[in-house]
This record gives C-alpha cells, structure tokens and sequence, in this order.
C-alpha cells in the first residue's frame, strides 16, 4: 500500500509539469499585451513597454517559464497583475468559498443520492423507485445555470425564503478567520450569521448537488441491486437479520466501492461546475476569481487559479484510488 | 494454403458476427420504451431545426420595441424578449445551433480521438505513453475551466466554443478506443489478419474501427448531450455565440436581467437545453444497452 501511494504520487508529477506547460502557453496565446490591459488604451508606447519590461513578459518564455516554476516550487504563486497582491495571498478567501460551496452541494449529493439510490433498490419497481429515477435522470440532464435561475425565481423572488446571491448579509458581513464562514460563524459563536451563511449556501449548493446527485443515485442503485442478489446477502435474510441491517450493514459496504469513484469523480467536476453556479450566485469563488481574470489578462491569476483546481482535481482522485482499499479489503495493491 | 484459408474463413465469420450484433441491438433498441422516447425528443428536435423557417411564426431576430417583454399569449405562446422578439421563434431557431455545436463537436473528438486512440492502442510503446500522457493532462483539468481558456485564447464566437468543446472531449474518446484497441488486437481474427499479410492501415480501418463502433455510437450519443450543455454554458458566460445568435444559453444570460419582471424569458430556453439533453441521455442509455449489454446500468 505505501508502495504504491509513493508509485500514485510520483505519477503525479509529470502530470502536473505537463499541466503547468499548458496552462502556461494557454495564458500566453491569449491575445492583447497584459502591460496595455493594466494602463489602458490611451498609454503611450514607452509606458507600455516599461511595464512590459517590468512585469518580465519581454523575456523569453523558457525563462519565463522556468522564473515560474521555480516560484511554484518555493510556494510563490506571482503577484496579481491588477491588484498587486501576491496570488497566494489573495487566493485563500476565493478558494474557500468554493470549497465551502462544493462541500456543501457534495453533502447533500452524498446523503440524499446515496440514500435514494439505496430505498430504490431495497424496493425495486415500486413508485417510490419509479419517482426516484425518473427524477435522477431528468437531474442528470438539468443545465446546472438554468436550475440556479429557476431557484433564484421560485424560492428567492417569489417564496422570499432564500437570499437572490452573494455569500452573506453586506449589512451584517462575517469576520472572517479561516474564511469558511460555516466553521468561522461557529467559532464564534454567532448564531444569527451561521443561520444566515446557511440561507446563503443552500440555492447554490442545491444547483450545484443535482448532477451528482442524480448520478450517485443512479450509481447506487445498480450497484445495491447487483450485491443484494449474493448468496451472502441471501444467507444473512435467511438467519434472520432485519431488511434494514442486511442493507446499510452488509450490503451497502460492499456496494459502496463504484459509489465511491463516482463521489470521487463528481467532486472534482463539482469544482468546474461552481463556476457557473457561482456566476449566477454572484458567489466570490475560486470560479469567479479565474473567470475575472481571463477578463484582465491577470496571467499569474489564470495560471496558478487554473494549476491549484486541477492539481485539487489530481489529489482527489488520488485519495479515491487509496480509499478503495481501506473499503474493500478484496482490493490489493502492490 | 489451408491456413491461409482458415484464416480467411475466421475474418470473413468475425464480419458476418458483427453484422447480426447490430441486427440483435437495433431489436434490442425498439423494446426499449425509454430509449425510443429518448430518440423521439431528440428527432422531435432535429424536425424543429430542419424546419425553422416554417415553424417559426417570426423571423428570429424581428424587433418589436412595442412589445417589449410581453408575457405569454395568443400571438407569442412563449412570450416576448427586452427587444420585443418572438421567444417561441428564438428556441425553435436556437435548435439549429444546439444541435449543430453537439453535432459537430462530437464528430471532431470522435474523429481526431478515434485516431489517437487507434495509434495508441495499435503501436503502443513511447507513442502509446505520449499520446495517454496527453490524454491525462487533458483529463486532470475540469472540463468547462479548459473550455474556457480555450475560448479566451481563440476569442468569444459560436464557432470557437464548438472547437473548445470537441477539443475537450479527445481524451474520452481516445482512452475509450485505445482501450478497444487493446483487448481487440489481442483477437484470432487480428492475429489472423496479420498472418495473411494485411497491412496495418487496412487491419485498423476494416477490422480494429468496425468492431469498435459500437461504444463509439453509444459515447457519441451521450457526448452529444453533455456537448449541447457545455455550448450553453459557454454561451451563458458569454464565451459561445454572441447576440443577436438566438442560441439558448445565451439567451438564459440575457434573461437573467428580467427574472422579476420576465421570468418566461427564462423558463423556455432552459426547458428546451433540458429537454434535448434529456433526449440524448435516453437514447444513449438505449444504445449502450441495446449495443454492450455488459455495459447495462
């Protein structure tokens, strides 16, 4: 097991130089000079170039490249081009306000997809499994910005139950200490604004839950289906367990393994998804942050804003892969 | 000389397989309610787009300034738009553009993945780790975050959010025939193939492509659907067609200004996304069951 989590992670590495190769040209074939972005069109041609000069940029790009490599190794992400902040600095709030927001939805996906896929099985072809499918599929097909309109318009607009977007009340704003404003309005024992940060997360988070929601469901259902039919299952109902034990004790564990790399999977396309979400929310993702800056041409933003989700992308799929064999004991690697 | 004819007669039996899996899959599809009401949405669709200009009771992008976001009635049965323009006649015009970006995007993964695959699969060795390299440097970015700094670098339009997307969808379909690459190379009928003196284009093209088909049609079809949803969502971002395109995603971000005043701006388009995706999902689901039965969910 070590063995191979040091073999996994030293797959990584090619994949994330090769990543950073990409984003790296990617951000350069972008068209328009940053230095005019940041002065403007009305700067003169020297000022341009100063700028140009300053920000590294009329180097060539191995030197570039390697300048920024050799950064990332030392935890230095580059400074934003437009707020002058270094991008490690500024990243966190951006970052976690995805990452509260993806948990949130992975949450909900989790529970009720899991558990709906689980009372299809255990009562196949009854309504409630005919319902639930039914509802699976049309949320596999849900465009995820039209789901957030729709809310917006239901439960904010009309019903008045939900804030319409953002993050928390401007008039009463979150002293912010780990910027998870979940777990920071819970350190301090604020219950108004934890009440508030929950009304704020749930529209986006239901949008955000919907596909994996559904594809959990789905996952979960085929998979219990194909375990309840085991002569151990059978055994188990002949010495009597109760329904309700022989499938979230033994079936489940051993249905719960492509379950697992569905979660897994969905979590990180949860992280490509937020970006829409938090466009309609006006939620100060991590989304929002790199999508700002295509505007700008912020490259250092881009870049390292791009690097951190997909290598977040990386890691959880590597955490699924070990997690396997802590689940599944049948699982081996050498 | 026997052997060569065994070995004839082994292709010759493998083709005529084929043939009666497609016959046993298409009877397989016709019993499938799902699937065919899957593929009734999606023709139901294709209809509309192929006869926009009949269907449609205004052109697309006629402006009524008068009948600014007129709610729906008997003259506009979705509706009108901040220019006063025919909702109903906009989503059946932004089929043709739904339909032709998840069309035609999924053509170039399927052509240009099907090739890397093929040479993957086929010659493996250094070209078989470079091409899976690419492959997985590709998959480690979210989708739509790669789409999107495709679109930034070509610039904003229809055209350039199709290439984005198909760009994006290489590596699934490249990593889905390398894989069928793999085991099927492995077949008598190859080896057979090989023996007889066939040379490695013909093996590819006539023997190793045909009889991976079948998942290509099934990834394809559900491609499509994921396809029209990444053309929407570039169009939401203002990434994809630009105004006055009635393309759906786009016309979803316009109705965001209007949700108080004009919510049917919104509903209509975003049914139609969901309703031709849903139909790409049915019908996909019926061909992998009808075509893989070992893939059944």
């Amino acid at each position: 097991m070590f063995s191979y989590t040091i073999k996994r992670l030293l797959t990584v590495i090619p994949v994330l130089l090769g990543m950073s190769l990409v984003v790296f040209f990617m951000i350069r074939a972008i068209p328009g000079n940053p230095a005019q972005v940041i002065l403007g069109q009305k700067a003169t041609k020297e000022a341009v170039e100063a700028l140009t000069h300053k920000l590294g940029l009329d180097q060539p790009w191995y030197v570039q490249y390697i300048k920024y490599l050799g950064g990332l190794l030392k935890g230095d992400l580059g400074e934003s081009l437009r707020t002058g902040v270094a991008v490690s600095q500024e990243i966190w709030p951006y970052l976690a306000a995805t990452l509260e927001l993806s948990l949130a939805a992975m949450f909900i996906a989790v529970v009720i997809g899991v558990n709906a896929g689980i009372i299809s099985a255990w009562f196949q072809n009854s309504w409630f499994d005919y319902v639930a499918m039914v509802l699976a599929l049309v949320g596999v097909s849900m465009p995820i910005f039209w789901l957030g309109l729709m809310e917006q318009w239901i439960f904010a607009i009309n019903l008045d139950w939900f804030p319409t977007s953002g993050r928390e009340d401007v008039r009463n704003p979150i002293e912010a200490i780990t910027h998870l404003y979940v777990i920071d309005t819970l350190m301090q024992g604020n219950t108004d604004q934890f009440v508030q940060t929950l009304q704020h997360l749930v529209l986006p988070s239901v949008a955000l839950a919907t596909i994996p929601m559904a594809i959990i469901a789905r996952m979960t259902r085929s998979s219990m289906l194909e375990v309840m039919k085991s002569d151990y299952i059978r055994t188990a109902r002949a010495k009597g367990l109760s329904m309700f034990w022989v499938v979230y004790k033994h079936s489940l564990k051993n249905a719960i393994i492509p379950v697992l790399t569905v979660i897994g999977l969905q979590m990180g396309l949860l992280l490509g998804g937020a970006i829409l979400t938090e466009t309609i929310f006006s939620w100060p993702g991590i989304g929002r942050y790199i999508y700002e800056a295509i505007g700008y041409r912020d490259y250092p933003v881009i870049q390292s804003g791009i690097l951190i989700v997909a290598m977040i992308f990386i890691f959880i799929n590597l955490i699924v892969d070990l997690l396997y064999a802590a689940i599944d004991p049948r699982i081996k690697y050498n | 000389m026997a052997e060569l004819a065994r070995n004839e007669a082994n292709i010759v039996q493998q083709e005529e397989q084929a043939t009666s899996l497609w016959k046993e899959g298409w009877i397989r599809f016709r019993k499938n309610k799902m699937a065919l009401v899957g593929s009734g949405i999606v023709l139901f669709f294709i209809l509309l787009a192929v006869f926009a200009p009949l269907i449609a009771p205004y052109e697309m992008n006629d402006q009524q300034l008068s009948m600014r976001l007129q709610a729906p009635s008997k003259d506009h049965i979705f509706g009108t738009d901040d220019f006063g323009r025919d909702i109903f006649s906009r989503v059946v015009y932004g089929a043709r553009i739904s339909l032709w970006v998840g069309f035609f995007s999924v053509l170039g993964s399927v052509v240009i993945g099907s090739l890397l695959g093929i040479i993957a699969g086929y010659y493996g060795r250094w070209i078989d780790a470079v091409i899976s390299r690419i492959f997985d440097i590709m998959l480690a970015f979210p989708s739509i975050l790669l789409a999107i700094g495709i679109v930034a670098v070509l610039g904003p339009s229809l055209k350039n959010a199709l290439i984005a997307i198909a760009v994006i969808n290489i590596p699934n379909f490249g990593r889905l025939i390398r894989s069928r690459v793999l085991s099927i190379k492995q077949e008598e009928y190859i080896t057979a193939a090989k023996a007889i003196g066939m040379s490695d284009a013909r093996i590819l093209f006539h023997h190793i492509l045909p009889n991976s088909m079948a998942p290509i049609i099934v990834q394809g079809t559900l491609a499509i659907a994921t396809a029209i949803i990444e053309a929407a969502a570039l169009g939401f971002l203002g990434l994809g067609a630009q105004p006055p395109n009635p393309e759906w995603g786009k016309m979803l971000a316009d109705s965001k200004a209007y949700l108080t005043q004009a919510p049917w701006t919104m509903i209509f388009p975003g049914l139609a996304i969901m309703l031709t995706v849903l139909g790409f999902n049915l019908m996909g689901d019926g061909l992998r069951d009808a075509l893989d039965p070992r893939m059944k969910s």
